[in-house]
């Protein structure tokens, strides 16, 4: 028996879905921002590999760089775009030779030269995706099964076996897995399964030209992401952070992780995430003793005599 | 006025980040009006059906009818509220695919489905008049399955990342429970001569029903701000008014009971009431997916609290 089913550290999801001992290891990505150069090759090698529509029309969001606006249906990766103005510092973070700030040809890079002067842009630039959750409640509260851990401990959704209830959608605490409008059926990242079981690494991974998007076995990347963190605190970058790493939050651990330069929130994170059914037992609780307390009220009011 | 209200809007908005206002979560996709329907509908049937088996465990043969048909129909309008608001109505039977205790729709279905064809069972023979031992049974085993089908979908609810059902968990199916106690009361205040315990019922409900949602808009913090500002306010305003109103009507009742006007007016404001409540608690959950406020500040102050706790957690 496993403990911490519906929450709380739990070192092998794969096998406490009953896989056999002998399953793979389980795999994640670590998605390095500090280096992310905001160039979107994820975003295009998904939807190309996956065979995914556009999300609608083309539009402009106004969110700088960002016209996907957010994770869904037909977007699996999603770059997010920062703009900050700071406070001038003595030398770059990292420089990888950022584009300059404002859109191109625009305002900003004439006017408010005062302001300029007294502060920096900083452009943080992340690309999202399906945490694939130690304790991952999109398919806890999936009705039909359609929703199952992988041999890689990745979550993925069976399209066959959905029925378009869409209880995962707002199940999920990072706002990942949405419904698709004219198919009714849930879709996310899987993290190309069809490329996982031919030994190949997920093809925003392979296609990411900074290497921002690391794939490997989850235990060598989060060595890796904490020797990254120390390293750049070293080098005088004290906000990088590490989020979703960590077995023992609200989710068990993130399968896919970050580094991010500012607070989750800025990037669109929920900044202290937990998987609903940690509460479940709770609920029931509490929902039985109402149902009893129901039961209990309509018996009096026919205990009352008269008629 | 409540000068409690008058010292809440004194608190400053609360200061949270976001990227560029967008939700944190997704906002459900359910639809309006399938899924309040499917809350309320499910509500009005299980309490219905326990009221039915008491009637006839009871020597009250109009109230029982009412209640039977009342449990039919509405079972039957629920699954067709759900199979409707489904992306892929056509696969609805995938529901039963599989028995999954950590989804509260997949054990509401496996309540669900049995309470159904009880529940029918019990007013096929009703109508009929057919086997009415075999109906008694029927409608026995709906009674007894009844209140679990009146808070498992306040389960439903709260078991999801939207903060102002998932804060609500304690307080959500005691409303819940109130809100179909009050409709199914409502039903069987048609019974005429029979209709004593119905009316007890509406009473009984109705006042747990405000209660509880007053109570519980009060003790969830931030996210009971969602449940008193936009559509959910003015919905859940709506419904305070029919359900008040449908309670006044039936415990008036209870000293005049000849008056039909006034029963049939009653019920229909109590499940109204009961109607609009579900409502108005969806579109609460729907403000407070869709405002990022709603995630953020209250996960900020918790690892606030945390942080305070246990200092050496944080870096800065
Ligand atoms: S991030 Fe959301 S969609 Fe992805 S595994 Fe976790 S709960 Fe499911
Ligand atoms: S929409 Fe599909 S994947 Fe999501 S919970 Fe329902 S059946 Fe499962």
């Amino acid at each position: 028996m496993t403990d911490n089913r519906l929450a709380g550290p739990l070192d092998d999801p794969t096998a406490e879905a009953g896989y056999p001992a002998d399953h793979p290891e389980r795999v994640g990505f670590f998605t390095d921002t500090s280096i992310c150069i905001g160039c979107k090759a994820c975003e295009v090698a998904c939807k190309e590999w996956n065979l995914l529509e556009a999300d609608g029309p083309l539009d402009l969001s106004g969110n700088s760089y960002d016209n996907t606006v957010g994770l869904g249906a037909d977007t699996w990766r999603h770059v997010a775009f920062i703009e900050q103005r700071v406070p001038a510092r003595d030398k770059p973070q990292v420089d990888l030779g950022m584009p300059g700030p404002g859109p191109p040809g625009g305002t900003s890079q004439g006017g408010d030269r005062d302001d300029r002067d007294a502060t920096d842009v900083r452009w943080l630039m992340s690309s999202d995706v399906c945490k694939h959750c130690t304790h991952a409640a999109c398919l806890d509260v999936c009705p039909t099964g359609a929703l199952i851990r992988t041999e890689h401990g990745t979550v993925m959704v069976q399209d066959d076996i959905c029925n378009g209830c869409g209880y995962c959608i707002p199940a999920c605490p990072y706002g990942v897995i949405d419904q698709r409008p004219h198919d009714g059926g849930a879709f996310k990242c899987t993290m190309c399964q069809d490329r996982l079981g031919d030994g190949l690494a997920p093809a925003c991974a392979t296609a990411c030209p900074t290497d921002s998007i690391q794939f490997g076995p989850l235990d060598e990347l989060r060595e890796r992401a904490a020797q990254r963190v120390e390293e750049l605190h070293e080098r005088g970058v004290p906000e990088a952070r590490l989020y979703g790493h960590d077995p023992s939050d609200g989710v068990g651990g993130d399968g896919a992780f970050f580094l991010l330069l500012d607070e989750p929130e800025v990037y669109g994170f929920p900044p202290d995430p937990v998987v609903t059914t940690r509460d479940l037992p709770a609920m029931w609780r509490h929902a039985a003793g109402a149902a009893l307390a129901a039961a209990g009220g309509i018996a009096l009011a026919f205990l009352g005599g008269s008629r | 006025m409540n000068p409690r209200r008058g010292e809440r809007l004194m608190v400053p908005e609360a200061e949270f980040q976001s990227y560029y206002d967008q939700p944190v979560i997704k906002p459900p996709v359910w639809k309006v009006p399938d899924v309040p329907a499917y809350l309320y509908l499910g509500g009005l049937a299980g309490a219905s059906a326990s009221m039915a088996a008491l009637a006839d465990a009871t020597g009250r043969p109009s109230l029982r009818r009412v209640g039977r048909i009342a449990s039919a129909l509405g079972a039957t309008a629920s699954v067709g509220a759900l199979i409707h608001d489904l992306g892929r109505p056509e696969r609805f039977l995938h529901m039963l695919r599989v028995f999954k205790p950590t989804s509260p729709l997949s054990v509401g279905s496996w309540i669900l489905a049995p309470f159904g064809s009880l529940a029918a069972a019990g007013a096929a023979s009703e109508l009929t008049g057919i086997a009415p031992r075999l109906g008694s049974v029927a409608g026995a085993g709906a009674g007894l399955l009844g209140p679990a089908m009146t808070t498992y979908t306040a389960v439903l609810l709260a078991d999801t990342a939207v903060p102002a059902w998932h804060e609500a968990h304690p307080q959500l199916p005691v409303v819940f429970a109130g809100s179909a106690l009050a409709s199914a009361g409502g039903v069987g205040l048609l019974a005429g001569a029979e209709a004593g315990p119905a009316r007890r019922m509406a009473v009984l409900g109705a006042a747990v029903e405000l209660g509880a949602t007053e109570l519980m808009e009060r003790s969830i913090g931030l996210p009971g701000e969602a449940y008193r500002t936009g559509r959910a306010a003015t919905v859940l305003r709506a419904a305070r008014a029919l359900t008040a109103a449908g309670g006044v009507g039936a415990l008036l009742g209870m000293r005049h009971p000849g008056s039909r006007v006034t029963s049939v007016l009653s019920g229909l404001l109590l499940n109204a009431g009961a109607a609009t409540t579900r409502y108005g608690i969806f579109e609460a959950g729907m403000q407070s997916a869709r405002d990022p406020k709603f995630t953020v500040v209250p996960q900020r102050q918790r690892l606030a609290e945390r942080g305070a706790a246990a200092p050496d957690n944080h870096h800065h």
